[in-house]
């Protein structure tokens, strides 16, 4: 199956899903950059040093580790992850900015900007165009400037001017609506990097295409070290671009089952969510250039959203989902904020990972799966990125009373240092 | 009688027509009938009647906000078309829905179609819906007699003007430069020659939008265009000087 073969249905189109939504003004320039695209995707070459870029800067391939403690632990699968935390920069969003990075000069094109949530994007992002000598904006939702000022600082530092922005819900979609404001303005020079498998045609494909290393050097990794593909493959969904990453390495096998985990917040029923696809809430809509199910109400506007991880605290899910949901290709599922606290300390103290709250949700669903299966059967999880930046919200939210201490510390010396 | 005819026929005796806009629900609708009340007795000759969206990123900063608070006073897709029923009955300018896609799609394009025309709308500004997706709601409209309303803009080629061209109805909306609604265009030979870009790929009437603030500005466009848009700029006077100020600037913008 190549879901990306479109000589039979619409180009973009994933079922009824995907399609382009933009205003007329950047008709030329979407055009401009799916052409571009095309040659990137035909040319073996680019590939080639998309890879050895990856390889001489990111740390990629990044390996697969067996977790065979919480396997015993829990009795069941053997559980193998595959650590996409060991990136540069401590997430998988370094794969698309660098893949966008070398279309970005191809196009010829001397600024970029980017919208971010967790700033996982936005820093990757920022260290790509300190790399390459971009200018960049990085578009962030104020309550995510709030929560994630680590990935605020790194940005800044690498060069990026961060604004906040301060419309809606001040969050992940706020800063997309900023950025296609920027772009209608100042598409000529500005290439817009989107950070997931969402928005107008082709960023799925095209994102997807750059995270799809994630899913080959698993598929070959399994092979190798485990001796064989797994049962299950779990990853965490935001916009989606992880997910499509590894899962398209077992896209065509048949009796490998995928599945993705989204933001169950305060859990089903609470409106206070992030799962477009496990739960029942959400419904298909138009919105940010897409078609897709989106958290919406009857009349067609968005509804608040909620996930303990910014990452995936988002209104829609990339299209190619939505049908492979349709399909029953693939399986959703949702992890509450309370379960990821739980899986968090479980896969600290039996494994010494720090997964990042995003990825945490894809651990939640399989530890939850693992007993059930057995001993015989495999499992592998996507550690999409590491947990270190999240030190604020996961040390508040395990109300660890050393931490507020040195906090309330630091405070009072730099309060010292201004008098 | 159809949106072409009625601006033909109001051509006759002006040599150019003016457009409005309000955020329907915004400050609310007592006073978006006010700012209406104002607008027809200055002699504007059609009225865009905005249905607010949660995600309005074809926007500037001050429609994005009015968006956001008329939908936080509670204003519904069907409050907007119940003020649109009343507005094109009360007054004699024409009135056009114009909104984002998701509206339209979420009651179902039929509905949709049947609802605009019920409420005595002549058509719909939907910007960020392209062509490529709206054969069926063009088909719809037609049969209903109301227009979808396209835009040709300074990034599209002479290639694609002519394909817009050869779906446009009632009027095209000329967007006179890059980016959002709301700041200042500097209006000069770039539009003219624009417009005559556009008038090369279409019959109907041309309206010219984003960044007209002033008199000077539409006299520019006088001799050129057919219809001058103006959005932002009452908004922004209404905000800052209410009733008295927006009077004044109708008045001084249509001498
Ligand atoms: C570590 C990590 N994982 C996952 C996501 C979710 O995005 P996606 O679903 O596109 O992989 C994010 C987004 O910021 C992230 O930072």
């Amino acid at each position: 199956m190549d879901i990306f073969d479109f000589s039979e249905g619409r180009e973009g189109y994933y079922g009824e899903y995907g399609g382009v939504f933009l205003p007329e003004i950047l008709q030329a320039t979407i055009e401009e950059l799916l052409e571009c695209f095309r040659e990137c995707k035909a040319d073996p070459k680019f590939w080639q040093d998309y890879v050895a870029l990856l390889q001489n800067y990111s740390g990629r391939p990044t390996p697969i580790t067996h977790l065979e403690n919480l396997s015993r632990t829990l009795g069941g699968a053997q559980i193998y992850v595959k650590r996409d935390d060991l990136n540069h920069t401590g997430s998988h969003k370094i794969n698309n900015v660098m893949g966008q990075g070398l279309l970005c000069q191809r196009l010829g094109k001397s600024k970029v900007i980017a919208e971010t949530g967790a700033g996982q994007h936005g820093f990757a992002t920022a260290t790509m165009a300190a790399k390459f000598g971009f200018d960049c904006k990085i578009y962030m939702g104020a309550v995510d400037v709030a929560r994630q000022r680590p990935n605020v600082f790194w940005m800044e530092n690498l060069g990026a001017e961060v604004i906040a922005v301060e419309d809606g819900q001040k969050t992940l979609k706020d800063a997309v609506n900023e950025c296609m404001r920027d772009w209608v303005t100042n598409m000529a020079d500005t290439h817009y990097i989107l950070g997931t498998a969402c928005g107008p045609h082709p960023f799925p494909e095209m994102v997807s295409w750059f995270q799809s290393i994630i899913g080959l050097e698993a598929r070959e990794q399994m092979l190798k070290q485990a001796g064989r593909l797994p049962d299950r493959v779990y990853a965490c969904v935001g916009g989606g671009s992880n997910a499509m990453g590894i899962f398209q390495g077992f896209m065509n096998d048949d009796n490998v089952e995928l599945i993705g985990s989204e933001g169950g917040g305060h859990g089903v029923g609470s409106y206070m969510h992030s799962s477009r696809l496990a739960y029942d809430d959400a419904t298909v809509g138009v919105a940010q250039g897409y078609k897709t199910y989106f958290l919406q109400n009857d009349e067609g506007n968005m509804n608040e959203t909620h996930s303990v991880a910014a990452g995936l605290d988002y209104i829609g899910v990339n299209p190619i989902f939505a049908h492979l949901h349709d399909q029953g290709k693939v399986r959703f599922e949702a992890a509450t904020d309370v379960e990821v606290k739980e899986a968090l300390k479980l896969t600290m103290r039996t494994e010494g990972l720090i997964p990042a709250l995003e990825s945490t949700h894809a651990f939640v669903t399989a530890i939850k799966e693992a007993p059930t299966m057995g001993k015989d059967q495999i499992i592998l999880i996507n550690q999409s990125g590491r947990g270190d930046k999240d030190i604020f919200t996961i040390a508040d939210a395990l109300d660890d009373a050393k931490w507020k201490s040195f906090i309330g510390g630091k405070a009072d010396q730099y309060r010292g240092e201004k008098n | 009688m159809g949106l072409q005819h009625f601006i033909a026929e109001r051509k006759q005796s002006k040599d150019i027509l003016v457009m409005a806009h309000v955020v329907c629900g915004y400050p609310s609708f007592e006073e978006n009938l006010q700012e209406l009340e104002i607008m027809a007795e200055a002699g504007v000759d059609l009225v865009e009647l905005q249905f607010p969206f949660s995600e309005p990123s074809a926007d500037g900063p001050l429609f994005v906000h009015a968006n956001e608070q008329s939908l936080k006073s509670g204003t519904t897709v069907e409050q907007c078309f119940e003020f649109m029923q009343l507005v094109s009955a009360r007054f004699p300018f024409k009135v056009l829905m114009m909104g984002y896609y998701n509206t339209a799609f979420k009651m179902g394009e039929a509905a949709f179609v049947k609802r605009v025309k019920d409420a005595g709308g002549v058509g719909y500004i939907l910007p960020d819906l392209p062509i490529e997706e709206s054969p069926e709601l063009h088909r719809l409209s037609e049969e209903a007699g109301i227009e979808p309303i396209i835009l040709m803009t300074p990034t599209s080629s002479d290639k694609r003007l002519a394909k817009l061209g050869a779906v446009s109805r009632g009027l095209v909306y000329v967007v006179a430069r890059k980016g959002v609604t709301g700041s200042k265009t500097q209006m000069g030979d770039d539009v003219l020659a624009l417009i005559e870009r556009c008038r090369e790929h279409t019959d109907v009437p041309l309206g010219v939008g984003f960044g007209i603030s002033t008199k000077e500005d539409i006299d520019v466009l006088r001799g050129h265009a057919d219809i001058a848009i103006v959005g932002t700029a009452a908004l922004k006077t209404w905000e800052q000087g209410g009733a008295p100020a927006l009077r004044e600037f109708f008045a001084e913008l249509m001498a």
